[in-house]
């Protein structure tokens, strides 16, 4: 679903973020992305959607029609590094993210953040307008119950707790009809009980809807619990890449020294530990 | 226990302070000098201050009000314009000052220019400039008020709009947003009631502004100031003092209870 070919970035200051890095992503899995801060799993996961442009190399969307720009499981596949403008912003309705800090505004109703993941759909000048059809708001009460929130769609976003942002968020991301959710910390500024909500939230996606999830993560239990597949970053480069399975979680475990370069202790849990 | 000393830590010197406390009266006192300025003859002058007052206030002439609220009406009504005109304009300027909506300098430095420039000419300097081109009356107060308002509301949004959040442009970028629903969605929603709130203040300053404006000839209250003093009748001045007062007053009350209330 997702190819990404010799993708590198290198910032302005000249900080090399990524160094050539090739990765495989196919429909339905559920990528973790582990590794210290700074290691680039930030700028990896935007990368994806150019949100970042990387420096070099491409990151190809198979099944993507070039002309509508979105999936119709075809044998076509596009370039989004090559995409600009309309063309670039119809691929990424496509493509859900979120983030540590939810990044939804905080003095719009909670209805009005869910809505305005669905201004690519339609003319600027009617979302400017706020004029969204019937059939959106339809869209957004649905995202919202999807991840039981719905009773707060006339509330100020404000009026929030960190949790109940996150799953505006991810409303936002569902009424958006993304076929793939970036996550980058989703679960870092929320407590551990939350943390399990929005975890659960996000698999949902993943397991009952098909959606691709690639989810930076802090915890290496909520990666061995949630995640198919589990992927090491260190330094700006891949150094581990396995699938999840019943038997190898302590093995992991074990092979994550290598890409956190120190023995994984009692703070890369959220939870005990115990149920892993 | 030990007895501790931190004598071998360098402390602050006592001299330092001594010495900026002394420069700062050396500079006050310079000050008074070059102004001419002396309280011995503000005790010598308070005879006379205190016949104007009695002149003014005991009693004022309160059969000059019908006068003098058609004149605070006329102020209020040249502020509320001032304001609006004003506050229309700064929007776009202060938007393609900031470095988060404009990605170009071309357009940035320009408008930051702009922004700077009309914000160094005083109100009453404008207003005499109108006044002089457009001759006596309201519209020269309006339109000094206008860019008067215009620099203050454009160079206080464009700071707003420099310190948003900048997350919610991040998420409607990643959800293929233009650059107009952004915006609209993630800019607009962020500095609307900073917005209103300086409008507002523009509008609170600008009434008391206007009363001086009038004195070159730019209309409202200060018109009428004008054409009291000059035919020195004090009482009438005194009327339009205690008018002025409580209207300002009042305007500046109901002004910042709105402004608390927007920026909650």
């Amino acid at each position: 679903m997702i190819r990404i070919e010799n993708v590198s970035k290198t910032y302005d200051n000249g900080v090399k973020a990524l160094k050539n890095i090739n990765l495989t992503i196919k429909k339905g899995e559920y990528v973790a992305i582990l590794g210290l801060s700074g290691a680039g799993k930030s700028t990896l996961l935007r990368c994806i959607n150019t949100i970042i442009d990387p420096t070099d190399g491409h990151v190809f969307f198979d099944g993507v029609n070039p002309d509508t720009l979105s999936f119709d499981d075809s044998d076509h596949f596009v370039d989004i590094t090559s995409l600009k403008g309309k063309k670039l912003r119809q691929l990424r309705t496509q493509i859900g993210m979120i983030f540590q800090s939810f990044n939804i505004v905080k003095r719009m109703s909670v209805l009005q953040n869910v809505l305005s993941g669905r201004v690519a759909y339609h003319p600027t000048w009617k979302t400017i307008l706020g004029l969204f059809p019937e059939e959106d708001k339809q869209i957004a009460y649905q995202a919202l119950s999807k991840v039981d929130i719905l009773d707060k769609t006339y509330s100020r976003a404000s009026q929030l707790s960190g949790g109940q942002m996150q799953r505006v968020a991810i409303a936002r991301s569902i009424a958006q009809q993304a076929k793939i959710l970036l996550a980058d910390e989703p679960v870092a500024s929320l407590d551990p009980i939350t943390t399990f909500e929005v975890m659960a939230y996000i698999k949902k996606l993943n397991t009952e809807d098909g959606m691709t999830v690639i989810a930076n993560l802090h915890h290496v239990d909520l990666a061995l619990n949630y995640a198919t597949r589990i992927v090491g970053v260190r330094a700006g480069e891949i150094v581990y890449d396995v699938p999840v399975t019943k038997g190898n979680q302590k093995q992991i475990i074990n092979d994550l020294e290598r890409v956190y370069g120190r023995p994984i202790s009692h703070d890369d849990f959220v939870g005990d530990g115990e149920n892993v | 226990m030990n007895y501790i000393d931190p004598k071998n830590l360098s402390k602050p010197s006592h001299y330092k302070f001594f010495i900026q406390v002394c420069s700062f009266a050396l500079i006050i006192l310079i000050s008074f000098w070059f102004a001419g300025f002396s309280f011995i003859e503000i005790f010598q002058n308070l005879i006379y201050s205190g016949r104007l007052l009695s002149r003014m206030f005991f009693p004022p002439d309160w059969s000059f009000t019908d006068n003098a609220i058609r004149g605070l009406i006329e102020t209020i009504q040249m502020a509320i314009l001032g304001s609006t005109v004003g506050a229309f304009f700064a929007f776009p300027i202060a938007l393609l000052a900031s470095s988060i909506f404009t990605p170009t300098v071309y357009l940035r430095v320009p408008s930051r220019f702009i922004l700077n420039v009309v914000r160094t000419i005083p109100a009453l300097v404008m207003a005499s400039l109108f006044v002089a081109i457009f001759g006596i009356g309201n519209f020269a107060g309006v339109l000094a008020l206008s860019i008067f308002s215009f620099g203050l509301v454009s160079k206080m949004l464009y700071e707003s709009i420099e310190s948003i959040d900048l997350g919610p442009i991040e998420a409607l970028v990643s959800s293929g947003g233009n650059k107009l629903e952004i915006l609209r969605f993630a800019i607009l929603p962020q500095i609307l009631p900073q917005y209103l709130s300086y409008t507002l203040y523009a509008f609170e300053v600008n009434v008391r502004a206007a009363a001086v404006l009038g004195y070159v000839g730019a209309g409202g209250i200060g018109q009428v100031y004008e054409r009291v003093l000059a035919w020195r009748q004090f009482d009438r001045v005194g009327m339009i003092v205690i008018m002025s007062f409580v209207t300002v007053l009042i305007i500046d009350y109901i002004s910042s209870y709105l402004r608390r209330r927007l920026v909650k």
